[in-house]
C-alpha cells in the first residue's frame, strides 16, 4: 500500500501527526496517475501543478499551527460535469471540449473552504448519459480490477480513479445510479444523497429533478467526511433542502442491533447474476449476525421504474441540453448558412449518439399529442413508485438490495443495445425517482470482480445508511481491498 | 357588415432592481453584455431562484386588475430555439398562471365598457438582437443579453375589443393602472410595455369567431391603432372577395403602413411546456394577498369617482386628471393649497398641459410646483394681477422657476386699480381715437373693444379690465 | 408506433440534423424504447397526482438585490464568435 491507496481519514491523521506532508500525499497520487493513467484513462483534465501548489499551501498552514478540517490537503477528483472556475469542464462532450467556466459550483466552493486539493476532472459518459463511460465523447475509461471491463457509469472516471489510487476520493453525480453503479463495479463506496441534500448549483444538468452530487470514497468513514463538507442548504439552488448542518461522522457506529432492514423481493428476481445474489444473501447474514432484523418486503411498482425513468430523464434532458447551440460557449459549426443551420450542425456534430438518442426521446415525450400519454403518465407513475418506498420505509429503517444485476461487464458488450445498457441501472434508478438517499458499498467478489450492495434510506436519513454501511464494513473488510492494477 | 374581434397580449417589464431569477441589474441600457451573470447567461450548471419582489409586483397588478389570484402556481419551461434566449427555453407559466378572470373598464363612445382579462403570468424576458441593416439581408446578427431575465408580466385580455379605438383605450387604461401600481414605467419606446394583438372579423352581431391572425411589432399606441385598422380592412377585403383568412402571425410594417406575413417563423411551433424542475411551486395565501393589497394606491377609477363626487368635476376632466398617478397627485397638491378644484383643473389641463406638451415634458418634471401655481391663483383672487396677466406670469414661472410674487414684483405687473390713473389713460385714448369714438356712438359695439384694447396696451395689460370697461362707457355715454 | 416522420419532426424541434442512417436507427431504437414504455399504460393512474418535485418545498425566494455581474471579458471568454462586446451569430433568417 502506498499513500494514494489510503482513505482520507487515515491520511488526515498522518498529516496532523506530521508523519507525512500534503505534498507527499499529492505526489503519491500524481505518481500513481503517471503509472497507470494510460490504462485506466480516468481523467479528462489533470491539474497536477495547481494541486501541488494547494498541497504546499496546506503544509505551510499546518506548520504555522493552523487547525484545518479533516479533508484539508487531501486530493480529490471531480467529475467533469461539475463547474470549476478556470478549469476546463467538458461533460465529456465535444460540444464543451474547450469550455472554461467563469464560476465554481457550490460543492467546489465548499471543497475549497475545507482546503481540499483538486487533482483533476474525471471522465464520464457524455452529459452523464450512460452506464459504462463508453459514451464519453473522448475515450472510454477502464475498470482497474480488469482493464477489459467497464468501470460503470456515468461517474466511471471518478470510481476508477478512487479504486486505482489515482485520487483519494472523488465527487460524482447520480441521476439514475451514476455514482452507485460505478462504485459497485470498481469496489468503492458511493453515495447518492437525498434529493436536495447537496446543492446542484454548478452541476451541469442532465435531469434536474433526479440529479444529485455525491461522494465516491475508499470507505464509509470517508463518505461521511465528504458529506460533511459538501452537504447543506444553498440559497442558489431552489431545490436545496433548508436545515442545519449535520456531522455525519457521529453515525459511524458498529452497533446496529434492532435496526430493521427490508429486502425488496422485486430486486432479487430474474436477471440477477447468481454470484451477485449470493453476495446479497451473505450480506443479509452478516447484518443479521450483527443484530439487525431482516425481512422481505415489496416495492410492487418496481417493474415500471425503468420506463418511467426513461421518459422523465430524457424529457428534462432535452430541455436542459437545448442551451448548447454554439452561440455563447462551446463548439460551433462554422459552415452554416444561417442560425438555424448553425444550431443543427453544431448540435449534430457536438453531441454523441446516446445524447442525441435521449434528446430525441425526451423531445418526443414532451411534444404535443404525446405529453399526456408519456411524460405526464410517467410523472403519475413516479408517484406510485415513491409511495412504494414510503410504505416500505414506514416499516423498515433501510432497504437492502444489490446495486447492480451483474458485476462489471466487458467494454463493447452492451454499447449497441441501449435497452440492455439501461437495464444495468435497474436497481438504482427508482431511488432517484423517489428522491431517496442510497449508498453502495463493496459486498463481496464474483470471479475477482467487486460486487456492490445498496442500502436505501428515508429522505435525509443518510446517517442511518452510514451507520449500517459502517457496521457492514467493519464486519467484512471489503473496502480495504485494492485492485492489483496489472502491475 | 363585419365587426372586428380583438384580444391583446401585453408584456410589461417590472422595475424590480434585480432580474427575476438572478441578481443581475434590470437597468435599461448599459454597454452590451455588462448586465449579466452566469445564471442569466444560461451557463452550464446554473440554477434560477425567484425574486420575491416579482411575485409581490405581480400580485399587485393582479389585484389592480380585479383578478382571482391562484393559491397554487408554478413555473414551466417554454421550449424554443432563438439566439436571444440563452437556455433555448423561457421560464414562464403555462397551465397554472398567477392570476385569472380579471377586468378593467374603458371609456367608449357608447359609455363605459368592461374588458375581460383572461390571465396574468410571470416570465423572463429575452435578450436583444442587433442587426446591421435588415434582419433578412444582414450576413450576421449581434446578441446582447442585458435584458435577458428581466421580469415580465404577460397580461392577456379576452377577445372583448371591437375596434382599434377600443384596443387603444384598453392599452392606455392598462398602462395607467399599472403605472398607478408603481411596478413598471410602461414605456413603449423603451420596450417596457409591448403589445401583440389577435384579430379576426365576423358578420356583425354573430357569435362564431372568424379565423384570427396575430399581429406583432406594434411599438406605439398609434402603431397599434393603425395596424389594427389595416388588418381589419385587410381581412374584410379577403372575405368580401370570397377568400379565406389564413391563421398566421403578421408583423406591422410601420414605414409601409401594412401588416406582412411572418411565415418564415411559422414552422412547427411546439413549445413542449413542462414544469421547471429547477423551481418549486408558489403557494400564495390570503395573508400574503392582503399584505400586498395594503400597498396598492387608490386606483384611477376610484380616484375619478372621488374627483367627480367631492370636487364636482366633469367625467371628462376627472378622467384626464386621473390618467396618470403623477398628474392626479399634482392636481391634488394644488387643491390642498388652493381649494377651488375647478379653477385648478382648468389651469392644470390648460396652461400647464400646454406648456408641458410644448416642451415635451412630463408632469413629474414640471418647473412649476403645486404651491407656486396655488400662489399664482391667489394673486388673481386678491386682485393683484388680472387673469390675463396671470398667464404671462405663469409662462415666466415655467421658464424661470421663480415664484409668481417675485415675477410680478420684478416686472411691475401689479394690476392698476386706481380709478384716477385709469381715467387719465382713458381720456388719452378717447382723444387719440376720434374715429372709434364716433363709430361707437353710431352704435358699433365692436369699437368699444378696440378702445379697451388701447387702454390695456397703454398700461401694458396691467389695468383692471373691469374698471377700464366701466370708465370708458361712462365717458362715452 | 414511432414513424420516420415523427423522428424528423422531433429532430427539427430539437435542432438536430440527422442523416438517413440515423433517422433509420432512431426510428427503430426509439420505437423499441417507447414500446417498452407502453407498459405504463397498463397502470390506472386516474386519481394519482403527478410528481414533478420529490421534495415538499414551496415559496423559495431570493431578495431583490443586485450583485455578481460577470466582467464582460469573462462573459465573452468562451464565445465562439464575437464583435466588440456582442456575441455574433449567423443571419437569423
Amino acid at each position: 500500500m502506498e499513500l494514494c491507496d489510503l482513505p482520507a481519514h487515515q491520511l488526515s491523521k498522518l498529516l496532523r501527526d506530521r508523519k507525512v506532508s500534503a505534498e507527499e500525499i499529492c505526489r503519491s497520487v500524481l505518481q500513481r496517475i503517471d503509472e497507470i493513467e494510460e490504462k485506466t484513462r480516468a481523467y479528462i483534465t489533470l491539474d497536477g501543478e495547481n494541486a501541488l501548489e494547494q498541497a504546499r499551501r496546506v503544509d505551510r498552514r499546518l506548520r504555522e499551527g493552523a487547525d484545518l478540517p479533516p479533508l484539508a490537503g487531501i486530493p480529490v477528483a471531480v467529475k467533469d460535469n461539475i463547474c470549476t472556475k478556470g478549469l476546463r469542464t467538458t461533460c465529456a462532450s465535444k460540444i464543451l471540449a474547450d469550455f472554461i467556466p467563469p464560476y465554481n459550483a457550490t460543492v467546489i466552493e465548499r471543497l475549497a473552504a475545507v482546503d481540499a486539493v483538486i487533482i483533476g476532472k474525471t471522465n464520464m459518459d457524455e452529459f452523464a448519459m450512460g452506464s459504462s463511460t463508453e459514451n464519453s465523447g473522448f475515450f472510454p475509461t477502464r475498470n482497474p480490477w480488469d482493464y477489459s471491463r467497464v468501470p460503470g457509469g456515468s461517474s466511471g472516471g471518478s470510481a476508477a480513479a478512487v479504486a486505482a489510487g489515482e485520487t483519494i476520493y472523488a465527487l460524482g453525480s447520480d441521476t439514475g445510479g451514476s455514482i452507485r453503479q460505478p462504485a459497485a463495479f470498481c469496489g468503492v463506496v458511493g453515495m447518492k444523497p437525498t434529493y436536495g441534500a447537496v446543492s446542484r448549483y454548478g452541476l451541469v444538468a442532465f435531469a434536474s429533478s433526479l440529479d444529485q452530487i455525491g461522494p465516491l470514497t475508499k470507505d464509509v468513514t470517508d463518505c461521511a467526511l465528504v458529506l460533511n463538507a459538501i452537504a447543506g442548504y444553498d440559497p442558489r439552488d431552489s431545490t436545496s433542502a433548508p436545515g442545519e448542518k449535520t456531522d455525519y461522522t457521529r453515525f459511524l457506529k458498529e452497533d446496529i442491533r434492532g435496526l430493521r432492514i427490508g429486502i425488496p423481493r422485486e430486486y432479487l428476481g430474474e436477471g440477477l447474476d447468481d454470484g451477485v445474489r449470493r453476495v446479497v444473501e451473505k450480506a443479509c447474514a452478516v447484518l443479521e449476525d450483527a443484530g439487525a432484523e431482516i425481512a422481505e418486503t415489496s416495492l410492487p411498482h418496481s417493474a415500471y421504474a425503468l420506463p418511467t425513468y426513461y421518459l422523465i430523464a430524457p424529457a428534462e434532458a432535452s430541455s436542459n441540453l437545448a442551451r448548447y447551440d454554439g452561440v455563447r460557449y462551446g463548439y460551433r459549426a462554422r459552415d452554416a448558412k444561417d442560425v438555424v443551420d448553425m444550431f443543427k450542425k453544431t448540435r449534430s456534430r457536438g453531441f454523441g449518439a446516446e445524447v442525441k438518442r435521449r434528446i430525441m426521446l425526451g423531445t418526443y415525450a414532451l411534444s404535443a399529442g404525446y405529453y399526456d400519454a408519456f411524460y405526464l403518465k410517467a410523472l403519475r407513475v413516479r408517484t406510485l413508485i415513491k409511495r412504494d418506498f414510503d410504505e416500505a420505509l414506514a416499516t423498515f429503517d433501510a432497504l437492502l438490495s444489490p446495486t447492480t444485476p451483474t458485476p462489471a461487464f466487458l467494454l463493447g458488450e452492451k454499447i449497441d443495445d441501449p435497452l440492455k445498457m439501461y437495464l444495468s441501472d435497474i436497481f438504482t434508478l427508482a431511488i432517484n425517482l423517489a428522491g431517496l438517499p442510497a449508498i453502495s458499498i463493496p459486498g463481496g467478489f464474483v470471479d475477482g470482480l467487486p460486487v456492490g450492495v445498496q442500502f436505501i434510506g428515508k429522505p435525509f436519513a443518510e446517517g442511518t445508511l452510514l451507520r449500517v454501511a459502517y457496521a457492514f464494513e467493519k464486519r467484512t473488510g471489503y473496502t480495504s481491498r485494492r485492485p492489483g492494477l496489472g502491475r | 357588415m363585419y365587426e372586428a374581434v380583438i384580444g391583446l397580449e401585453v408584456h410589461v417589464e417590472l422595475k424590480t432592481r434585480s432580474k427575476i431569477f438572478c441578481s443581475s441589474t434590470t437597468e435599461f441600457g448599459g454597454e452590451p453584455n455588462t448586465h449579466v451573470c452566469p445564471v442569466c447567461l444560461g451557463l452550464p450548471g446554473v440554477l434560477p431562484v425567484v425574486n420575491r419582489e416579482v411575485v409581490d409586483y405581480a400580485i399587485r397588478v393582479a389585484l389592480a386588475l380585479n383578478c382571482q389570484i391562484a393559491r397554487f402556481c408554478k413555473f414551466d419551461r417554454k421550449n424554443y430555439y432563438y439566439p436571444d434566449l440563452p437556455k433555448n427555453y423561457q421560464i414562464s407559466q403555462y397551465d397554472l398562471p398567477l392570476a385569472q378572470n380579471g377586468y378593467l373598464e374603458i371609456e367608449t363612445e357608447n359609455g363605459p365598457k368592461r374588458v375581460g382579462i383572461t390571465r396574468i403570468h410571470m416570465e423572463e424576458d429575452a435578450g436583444k438582437l442587433v442587426h446591421q441593416g435588415n434582419i433578412a439581408t444582414t450576413p450576421y446578427s449581434l446578441v446582447d443579453y442585458n435584458r435577458t431575465g428581466v421580469p415580465l408580466l404577460e397580461i392577456v385580455s379576452e377577445p372583448d375589443l371591437r375596434s382599434p379605438e377600443e384596443a387603444r383605450a384598453y392599452l392606455e387604461k392598462l398602462r395607467t393602472i399599472i403605472q398607478y401600481t408603481g411596478v413598471s414605467d410602461c414605456k413603449m419606446e423603451e420596450g417596457s410595455l409591448r403589445c401583440d394583438a389577435n384579430v379576426s372579423v365576423r358578420p356583425a352581431g354573430g357569435d362564431a369567431l372568424g379565423t384570427k391572425t396575430e399581429i406583432k411589432n406594434m411599438n406605439s399606441f398609434r402603431a397599434l391603432h393603425r395596424a389594427l385598422a389595416y388588418e381589419i380592412e385587410r381581412q374584410i377585403a379577403v372575405l368580401t372577395e370570397g377568400g379565406r383568412v389564413v391563421q398566421e402571425t403578421r408583423a406591422w410594417d410601420e414605414d409601409r403602413g401594412v401588416t406582412v406575413s411572418m411565415r418564415s417563423k411559422e414552422e412547427a411551433h411546439d413549445y413542449r411546456y413542462f414544469p421547471d424542475p429547477d423551481l418549486v411551486p408558489l403557494v400564495i395565501d390570503e395573508a400574503w394577498i392582503e399584505k400586498v393589497r395594503t400597498t396598492l394606491p387608490e386606483l384611477p377609477d376610484a380616484r375619478r369617482k372621488r374627483y367627480m363626487e367631492d370636487f364636482g368635476l366633469s367625467r371628462y376632466d376627472a378622467t384626464v386628471l386621473t390618467s396618470s398617478k403623477e398628474l392626479g397627485d399634482y392636481f391634488e397638491a394644488c387643491v390642498a393649497a388652493y381649494p377651488h378644484p375647478k379653477t385648478v383643473a382648468n389651469w392644470v389641463m390648460g396652461e400647464l398641459a400646454r406648456l408641458l406638451n410644448a416642451h415635451n415634458m412630463d408632469i413629474i418634471a414640471s418647473p412649476v410646483a403645486p404651491a407656486q401655481l396655488a400662489a399664482l391663483l391667489r394673486l388673481i383672487d386678491d386682485g393683484t394681477i388680472s387673469g390675463k396677466i396671470a398667464k404671462t406670469v405663469f409662462e415666466d414661472m415655467f421658464t424661470t422657476r421663480k415664484d409668481p410674487a417675485t415675477i410680478v414684483r420684478e416686472k411691475g405687473l401689479v394690476q392698476i386699480t386706481d380709478v384716477d390713473a385709469i381715467a387719465a389713460v382713458v381720456d388719452e385714448v378717447i382723444n387719440a381715437n376720434p374715429k372709434s369714438v364716433q363709430d361707437y356712438k353710431a352704435g358699433k359695439e365692436k369699437a368699444l373693444g378696440f378702445l379697451v384694447g388701447q387702454v390695456m396696451k397703454a398700461t401694458r395689460g396691467k389695468a383692471n379690465p373691469a374698471l377700464v370697461n366701466k370708465l370708458l362707457k361712462e365717458k362715452l355715454n | 408506433m414511432i414513424t420516420r416522420a415523427d423522428v424528423e419532426h422531433g429532430a427539427l424541434l430539437a435542432r438536430l440534423e440527422l442523416n438517413e442512417e440515423e433517422k433509420e436507427l432512431y426510428t427503430r431504437q426509439l420505437g423499441k424504447i417507447l414500446e417498452y414504455a407502453a407498459v405504463l399504460q397498463q397502470l390506472d393512474t386516474t386519481d394519482i397526482p403527478p410528481t414533478a418535485h420529490v421534495l415538499p418545498l414551496y415559496n423559495v425566494f431570493r431578495e431583490d438585490r443586485v450583485s455578481g455581474h460577470l466582467p464582460v471579458e469573462e462573459v465573452l471568454a468562451n464565445a465562439p464568435d464575437r464583435e466588440g462586446n456582442y456575441f455574433r451569430v449567423p443571419r437569423i433568417i
